[in-house]
């Protein structure tokens, strides 16, 4: 109770403070709102999909490519981002979105594509999918939210979900032995020669929402140069059903996701590799 | 000037895609129908720039499908009965989403692997909606090479014209075997913005969402109105059916596709032994002709029903004929195909007893 207040009264000293540093030239953000709807997210507290979907919607109108980028939504947390991105969208079948996307690319090359998909979407049901859209080369962006458990459905295993992780599905924690091991789909991915530019990112503290925006926008350029497949994996947390606070599940993702997926570039246009810190 | 050619029902069916200024085919080989795949493989984008790709099922052709027909271009898939199986969940995305595009099952006998001969067994699938929901395609069943070729175009200007997914059902041996065919002249490929697309959010406009989801039931509840209307509509304007020597007939012969033409036959044959029997041949399986069955049913013997599976149509037909003559069947399964004077052996064993 006491701590509510207290922060209550803060947020009440700072919106004075706000009021007198609102003028523009004091500007240093803005929502995106050409590229984005101005209207709340469904998204959990912490959730990092309403990141991704806003970096998204600053690359394509600092790009100034409004009218010529088409994204393809999944069926998972992100199902509705056509809602929030006010850019036309497709909404795929559950782990299709590549293939859909391809679709889409195929018939308007000279358009920007992305497909814009959850772990289980993308490396589980979509698996064939991911795999030879990547290994054709399609000209198109894929981004791949992987948070380690199927959200939408409440908490099941992903096939990201760690070793000993528990989910609803796997109750005990998963067994590698009965359950398989975690699938590490972007070096796989990364091994194909369809693929050009390959990097696994995460948006929990600004440096990192600053990398994953600067790979979203390589990757448009890349995408108009017609280049290939870039691939950008956002290793990112679910706060719901992984039972945390917001700030407990980007601490348990550092500790955890991080060592058994790795930040940084897996395949880069020049080979050098980026390894984040 | 008439172009006039020797060609297989498949390879007939491609060239009018091309002809009909398609924009994109994506499919996956299965027998008996790769032909469609390896003849627009060779002659499509060299002659109209029409995307051709071999995608890696036919999970991924449809939702392809599925992507590139919101952007209001003209896309289509062909298979057959396993393939078709496999895009059921895709093709029902579509009939939501309202997508125009052309489908073609090119139906072998079945259940399960089956046989790579032709057969009608895949009617229920492709009448009654295959995948999850209530939805329906407009469904045309060609018994020429011509019309193999001719419902090309038919079907995308039906699949354009309400927004439905339209599929041209056929056989194995209509894909496989060889007749002369009149090929229309080479249509331009166009692309107009028809407003609801994504092709890229325009200026003045908020964006275009292609989506089957409509979480609040009252609004799905809504989407499923509407397309209950629209297929209203579809039986409204678009039933079309041939009838071959009605006028006088005492028995009439209902069938489709090729079975129609081999019961055609059989009704001749019939004539000859001065059995007045004439054939009703549904072009569109949906909308289905009820009722030009139901008004001969006031008018003859009896009726029977022809196909080449297990008795699927036959429960259309029943419902048109409500009880009021009776109703004969004769089918073959698994790939067979029924011989003329087969099907005049069983009629006459339904409806004129000894008399052989
Ligand atoms: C064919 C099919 N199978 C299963 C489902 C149910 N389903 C919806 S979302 C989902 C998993 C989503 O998890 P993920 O892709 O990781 O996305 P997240 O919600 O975690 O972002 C499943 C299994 C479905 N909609 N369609
Ligand atoms: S359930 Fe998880 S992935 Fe979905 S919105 Fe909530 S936190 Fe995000
Ligand atoms: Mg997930």
């Amino acid at each position: 109770m006491n701590e509510k207040r207290m922060l209550g009264d803060q947020h009440f000293e700072t919106m004075i403070a706000e009021e007198s540093i609102c003028n523009n030239e004091n500007l240093v953000y803005q929502k995106p709102l050409k590229a984005l709807y101005d209207t709340p997210m469904h998204y959990c507290p912490g959730c990092g999909h309403g990141v991704v979907h806003r970096l998204l919607a600053e690359v394509i109108e600092e790009m100034d490519i409004l009218s010529d980028v088409i994204g393809v939504a999944p069926v998972g947390c992100s199902v509705l981002a056509y809602n929030y991105l006010n850019i036309d969208m497709s909404e795929a079948a559950h782990g299709r979105a590549s293939a859909v996307a391809t679709g889409i690319k195929r018939v308007l090359p000279e358009k920007y594509v992305f497909s814009y998909q959850g772990d289980g979407d993308l490396a589980a049901i979509g698996t064939g999918e991911t795999i030879h859209t990547c290994n054709r080369g399609e000209n198109i962006l894929m981004i791949f939210i992987n948070n380690g458990i199927y959200g939408m459905t409440g908490g099941q295993m992903a096939p990201t979900t760690l070793p000993n992780m528990k989910t609803t599905t796997s109750p005990f924690g998963r067994d590698v032995k009965t359950m398989g091991n975690p699938l590490k789909i972007t070096d796989l991915v990364a091994a194909l020669p369809g693929t050009y530019y390959v990097t696994r990112q995460s948006v929990h503290k600004p440096v990192n929402v600053r990398r994953t925006k600067k790979a979203i926008q390589k990757s448009f350029e890349y995408q108009k140069e017609g280049k290939g497949t870039c691939f950008i994996e956002v290793v990112s947390n679910c706060p719901s059903n992984w039972k945390m606070e917001p700030l407990e599940s980007n601490n348990w993702m550092e500790e955890n996701m991080f060592p058994f997926y790795p930040l940084g570039d897996l395949k880069t246009p020049n080979g050098k590799e980026n390894k984040n810190d | 000037m008439r172009e006039l050619k020797l060609m297989k029902g498949n390879e007939a069916l491609a060239e009018a895609a091309i002809r009909a200024g398609c924009d994109a085919y994506f499919g996956y080989p299965i027998t008996p129908q790769s032909e469609i795949l390896e003849y627009l493989s060779y002659e499509a984008d060299r002659r109209t720039g029409m995307v051709v790709l071999q995608a890696e099922s036919e999970i991924a052709s449809i939702n392809m499908v599925y992507g590139a027909a919101g952007t209001g271009k003209k896309v289509m898939t062909s298979s057959s009965s396993p393939g078709m199986s496999l895009m059921q969940e895709g093709i029902s995305y579509i009939a939501c989403a309202e997508l125009p595009c052309l489908l073609v099952n090119v139906n072998r006998g079945g259940p399960g692997l089956g046989t790579i001969q032709p057969g009608q067994s895949d009617y229920f699938q492709s009448v009654k909606g295959g995948g999850h929901g209530d939805y329906k395609l407009i469904v045309l069943a060609p018994s020429t090479v011509q019309e193999m070729a001719d419902f090309v175009d038919e079907g995308f200007k039906l699949a354009f014209k309400y927004r439905n997914p339209v599929l041209i059902l056929t056989d194995g041996a209509l894909g496989q075997m060889m007749e002369k065919v009149e090929l229309m002249p080479q249509q331009e490929r166009t692309f107009e913005d028809l407003g609801w697309t994504t092709i890229g959010r325009k200026e003045g406009r908020n964006s275009n969402a292609i989506t089957s989801l409509h979480l609040q039931p009252d609004q799905m509840e809504l989407v499923n109105i509407h397309l209950q209307e629209k297929y209203a509509e579809i039986v409204k304007n678009e039933i079309k059916y041939e009838t071959i020597d009605c006028e006088d007939a005492d028995y009439i012969i209902v069938a489709y596709g090729l079975v129609a033409r081999i019961c055609q036959k059989s009704a001749s044959l019939a004539r000859e032994k001065g059995i007045k029997v004439g054939v009703i041949r549904p072009i569109t399986l949906f909308p289905f002709p009820y009722d030009i069955i139901r008004e001969y049913a006031g008018k003859v013997k009896g009726m029977f029903d022809v196909e080449m599976n297990a008795g699927q149509m036959i429960e259309d037909v029943r419902l048109a004929v409500e009880g009021r003559v009776p109703i004969g069947f004769h089918g073959r399964m698994g790939g067979m195909i029924p011989s003329p004077e087969e099907i005049l052996e069983k009629f006459e064993e339904k409806f004129i007893g000894g008399s052989k």
